[in-house]
């Protein structure tokens, strides 16, 4: 058996998928996306993914969509495998998908640090991603989708997301 | 397998009865976080029973676990199929249920067992967020108004006792539950002390739900569950 090897264009074109649930990041920005390789005898490429959350029901959609992006870059012989370990962190978020975040109005993610389990947690400022102000008060522990909690800048006003560390 | 069944019944059976409060919890912001909490749990199980029934080789999945057993082949907890009660009763549950499976999971991630490793690991970073949620709650209510107070008094009063049979000794479980209860109770122990409720003596336990033996809310929850599945087999929208 010949060992699979990486594919540079069938990452490109996975890379390019992006998230149903956070429309400005890919699934490469946001971590999901763990390796895609290719078998050189048969042409088969296997993409690994990781869900971000257990429950997450976007991963079908993405799956879908992984198979959708390499199909059309030629690549019809396709395979996606889920792994669950190591465990996803929003630490995973590259550079420029925190950059994509805070541009489309939601606060990123802070340091992801040791696993929570404290018994009573305490709250951290988050940055509004509108005008930069540190006064602000979470209103909600869980936002639109499992990974947000939901916002407000006393300053400005203005509600806004926040991808909370995981 | 049956140890399997246990993890997974006890996510199933959770996810269900908080997804029970989606539309009827005390303000829009609960709402979602009730049903973002049972994603969570019901993300578990489908993971959880995936795996068992890959190891029964008998050919059921996910699906043929969570729809097409009786009551009586459920393993889990009797805590979990308890009715939702009063918000306080939901929060006292989910307290409960997550500084148990905190340092279950947690023990489990680090087990021989690499599959049921990497669900554990997951399904651990998501239940100290619900252990999170349930504390500030229990806090709140707990150190609130006289009513709130008695209320969640009350509900910690009379799920307590349910917490017995999660600690029931199994040496022969992967991780031995009897090892797990100095971790839940100092999950538990300084939240109800910040609440100023008063945490309840140990004593007797009601139990079963491990050998399948439940009480009768358990079977009117799977009634429900399972009705469509059972009706339209294999039923896709
Ligand atoms: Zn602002």
């Amino acid at each position: 058996m010949v060992s699979a090897v990486r594919s540079s264009d069938a990452r490109r074109a996975a890379a390019a998928v992006l998230d149903p649930e956070l429309r400005v990041l890919t699934i490469d920005d946001l971590g999901v996306l763990r390796d895609v390789t290719e078998d050189p005898a048969t042409g088969r490429v296997t993409v690994t993914i990781t869900p971000t959350y257990t429950g997450c029901p976007a991963m079908d959609v993405i799956r879908a969509d992984i198979r959708a992006a390499l199909t059309a870059a030629g690549h019809a012989d396709a395979e996606v495998v889920t792994v669950y370990a190591p465990a996803w962190s929003t630490d995973w978020i590259s550079e420029a998908g925190r950059a994509k975040l805070a541009a489309a109005g939601i606060a990123p993610p802070g340091p992801a640090g040791p696993a929570a389990g404290r018994p009573v947690p305490l709250t951290l400022t988050v940055r509004c991603p509108h005008c930069g102000a540190a006064d602000t008060e979470q209103v909600s522990r869980f936002g639109s989708t499992a990974c947000k909690s939901l916002w407000r800048c006393r300053a400005c006003r203005e509600p806004f997301d926040h991808l909370r560390a995981f | 397998m049956e140890y399997l069944l246990g993890l997974g019944d006890d996510a199933l059976v959770a996810a269900q009865r908080l997804g029970e409060w989606v539309t009827v919890a005390p303000e829009l912001e609960e709402d979602v976080a009730l049903a973002n909490i049972a994603l969570d749990q019901l993300g578990a199980a489908r993971l959880l029973l995936g795996y068992a029934g890959e190891l029964e080789g008998a050919g059921r999945d996910e699906d043929a676990l969570a729809y097409l057993r009786s009551d009586r082949e459920y393993r889990n907890c009797l805590l979990v199929e308890l009715p939702n009660g009063d918000f306080a009763t939901t929060m006292a549950k989910l307290l409960l249920l997550s500084a148990y499976q905190l340092p279950l999971y947690a023990a489990l991630s680090v087990g021989a067992d690499e599959r049921l490793a990497a669900i554990a690991g997951k399904a651990r970073k998501e239940v100290a967020y619900h252990l999170d949620h349930a504390s500030l709650w229990t806090v709140r209510l707990g150190d609130g108004t006289e009513e709130s107070h008695r209320r969640m008094q009350a509900a910690v009063d009379e799920l307590w006792p349910y917490t017995v049979e999660l600690f029931a000794a199994d040496p022969a479980a992967p991780v031995d539950p009897a090892g797990l209860r100095s971790a839940f109770l100092a999950n538990v122990e300084p939240v109800l002390e910040t609440a100023t409720l008063d945490r309840p003596a140990d004593g007797w336990g009601p139990d079963g739900g491990r050998a399948g033996l439940h009480t009768e809310h358990l079977s009117y929850l799977l009634a429900e569950m399972q009705v469509l599945h059972r009706a339209h087999p294999g039923a896709r929208w």
